[in-house]
């Protein structure tokens, strides 16, 4: 694993970097037997590299929509959405597969890891997606395992697992890859307090170490309170946080 | 991985899969036990019919179409210098296990102790030769078979079997001690009683005074035959009958007469040139049919002989027949079965498609294409196939080593008495082969439709799912 990257702030690190998200006017309704729901309304923001962004607001905001769509699982109804450069509206089914295998990973509030794969193999599978090298394979693994401390625990399939080491494989799953951009939707919420901050700051570590951009959906006020930035939205609108939602 | 992750996904539902692991097998059983039937059903007809006809019966052209109607007029003269023109052949030689002539006549026989007769189909053969071919049996179908010989001697051409119907009608059941065999009824009484009538007299008086004074002692009860010589005169020859075989067919039993081929030609031929209606070949392998029949055919045409060959399955069209129904029984099984197989892995991957929603969801959100999805849940179906297949072709095999323990008989169409019923466990590997690959075919087809419904998910849609 890479050596820990020199103490430096947020804003020190991203100064003058390029957005690594870009969003333009982008818009999402959804059309369910002709009942249309906006779910975003011609949203228009930059993530910048390198930051533990935040997703902020109310239940049926546009949080997770919002997340789909710089996740490139969902496609908006206009606007333009950039990821890492890539105007992602332009590529087909399977290059935006790859585009999401190569750049972006996912951590989940239900943690969603495979129940037939043991912890090591779940770690190890998005790098067998890459086809990366059996060594490379390995020596990651292990790094990543060992890095969120579950080394010990890596013959265990899920169902063994408590809900904070599973939160923990799933971040060792997401960054195993060295991905550019880590998105992850509430991932808090089933978690309970301590455990929710060991994980916090156990993303915290490895995002410092890993240099990876974090994109959180949450209205968890512990999690907000690390962020570098912060996007409120209501009923599908960006707007200025409030006092509760801010840092 | 992939078949890592698909073998484990197998077990995660163990009962569902144990279930459709077990239909897969059921119709793997029916299938394979069904198989090696008919592949028993097909060397058992083949046998029999190989027996009786050989492999292989040379006829002068025209004969198999027309001699029906008059085999005197279309016998092979030189047939000895033809058989030994087979039988000497380098090609033939190691493969021919008998070869025989063959007289078919007809004409009348009458017990005129009795005052009856009736037509007779007559078949002339070398006794030896003929003992021969009746205990063949390639395949060892009927290896716990006893044959009682049949009676006939090269060396005594006024000896013949009869048909237990032709005994029957001619009187001769308390003769040859025939069982199941009920006393002749009394004919109604009429202008035509046998006994008295003036025609049979002249057949009878014909015969007596035809009769070799130095004939050897009585070995049966004695019938005389009338028939037409090929110039069209009357012949009138006496023999012994030594027993009475069943021919399964009633209008052949109650006709048939199997004699010396001399005693044939006599009666065929009176004092004429001797000739024979067909030469019979039987070999030692029904593989080797083809290759005999191609040398056969070239020995022929070297030597400008006008004779056409035909094998045992357009000699006894009912082979054929029989053959066909139990394959197209044994097609309609497969298709039922297949259809089985294909609904319940269809259910069973459909189950694990909605079961495994999120997972599939969360799969493609990690990078896995809509081709990886669909490639997983068809190896699932493969595997399911493939382990529901070998359980079920091992099971088959068990069960037709039990069945065949069980000393089954049947009475084969076409055919009179008891037969072993059996399931062929040798020689079938193309059957366990084509089965255990259908069965895996027909998972894996099953499994491409809930797989496509799970490569068809939408990323968003499939993560919501609860």
């Amino acid at each position: 694993m890479a050596p820990a990257a020199p103490p430096t702030t947020a804003d020190e690190q991203s100064e003058g970097a390029a957005p690594v998200v870009r969003l333009r006017d982008v818009a999402k309704v959804y059309d369910d037997e002709g009942l249309r729901v906006t779910a975003l309304k011609r949203i228009t923001l930059d993530i910048r590299e390198r930051r533990f962004a935040m997703i902020v607001g109310p239940s049926g905001s546009g949080k997770t929509t919002l997340l789909n769509l710089i996740g490139c699982i969902d496609t908006p109804t206009s606007g333009r959405v950039e990821v890492c450069g890539q105007d992602t509206g332009a590529l087909a089914d399977n290059a935006v597969t790859d585009f999401r295998s190569r750049h972006i990973a996912f951590i989940f509030q239900n943690f969603n890891l495979s129940p037939v794969l043991t912890a090591y193999e779940n770690v190890e599978y998005p790098l067998l997606l890459l086809r990366a090298p059996a060594a490379l394979r390995r020596e990651r693994t292990a790094a990543m395992l060992e890095s969120v401390g579950l080394w010990a625990q890596r013959s265990q399939r899920p169902n063994q697992l408590s809900g904070g080491q599973k939160q923990r494989v799933a971040v060792a799953r997401a960054l195993v890859k060295q991905p550019t951009l880590v998105l992850a939707d509430e991932p808090t919420a089933n978690l309970d307090t301590q455990t929710g901050a060991e994980v916090i700051a156990l993303m915290r570590q490895v995002q410092a170490e890993h240099k990876a951009s974090f994109v959180f959906s949450t209205h968890d006020p512990q999690l907000i309170s690390h962020a570098d930035d912060i996007f409120a939205i209501r009923d599908g609108e960006l707007v200025e946080p409030r006092s509760e939602e801010r840092r | 991985m992939l078949l890592t992750i698909a073998f484990r996904n197998i077990l995660r539902n163990r009962r569902r899969s144990l279930l459709t692991l077990l239909a897969i097998a059921v119709g793997g059983v029916a299938i394979v036990v069904f198989g090696e039937f008919v592949g028993f059903i097909r060397t058992a007809l083949a046998t029999m019919t190989v027996e009786s006809f050989g492999h292989l019966t040379v006829f002068r052209a025209g004969y198999f179409d027309y001699g029906g109607g008059n085999p005197a007029a279309y016998g092979i003269a030189d047939y000895e210098r033809i058989m030994h023109l087979i039988a000497d052949d380098p090609a033939i030689k190691p493969r021919l296990n008998v070869i025989t002539p063959a007289v078919s006549l007809t004409g009348i026989a009458g017990n005129f102790a009795i005052g009856t007769s009736k037509t007779f189909l007559g078949t002339g053969f070398l006794p030896s030769a003929r003992e021969r071919m009746r205990v063949w049996d390639e395949h060892r179908v009927f290896r716990h078979r006893v044959l009682r010989p049949l009676g006939l001697r090269d060396d005594d051409q006024t000896r013949a079997v009869v048909g237990v119907g032709l005994a029957r009608v001619l009187g001769l059941c308390e003769a040859l001690a025939l069982k199941d065999c009920p006393p002749r009824p009394r004919p109604a009484p009429g202008p035509a009683a046998a006994a008295d009538a003036p025609e049979l007299a002249d057949v009878a008086a014909l015969a007596q005074a035809d009769r070799d004074p130095a004939a050897p002692a009585a070995a049966g009860p004695r019938l005389d035959l009338l028939a037409a010589t090929a110039t069209g005169a009357p012949n009138v020859m006496s023999i012994f009958v030594t027993g009475a075989e069943p021919q399964g067919a009633k209008e052949i039993d109650d006709n048939f007469i199997a004699m010396h081929v001399s005693l044939a030609q006599q009666l065929l031929y009176g004092r004429g040139e001797r000739q024979a209606s067909a030469i019979v070949l039987q070999l030692h392998h029904t593989a080797d049919l083809d290759a005999v029949r191609a040398r056969l055919r070239t020995l022929l045409a070297e030597q400008h002989l006008d004779l056409e060959i035909r094998d045992f399955i357009e000699r006894y069209p009912f082979y054929q027949q029989a053959v066909d129904m139990f394959d197209t029984i044994f097609l309609f099984i497969a298709v039922i079965m297949g259809i089985i197989v294909l609904f319940t892995v269809i259910n069973t991957m459909g189950m694990s498609v909605m079961e495994r929603t999120n997972e599939i969801g969360t799969s493609r959100a990690l990078g896995v294409r809509r081709s990886g999805i669909r490639r997983l849940f068809v190896v699932e179906g493969a595997l399911l196939g493939a382990f529901g297949a070998t359980l079920g072709v091992a099971l088959a095999q068990l069960l037709a080593l039990a069945f065949n323990a069980a000393g089954a008989t049947w009475s084969p169409p076409g055919f009179v008495g008891r037969a072993p019923l059996r399931v062929m466990t040798t020689g079938t590997s193309a059957l366990l082969v084509g089965a255990w690959l259908g069965l895996v075919l027909m998972a894996t087809l099953a499994a491409v439709i809930p797989a496509n419904r799970a490569a068809r998910l939408k990323v968003v849609d499939a993560l919501r799912h609860v």
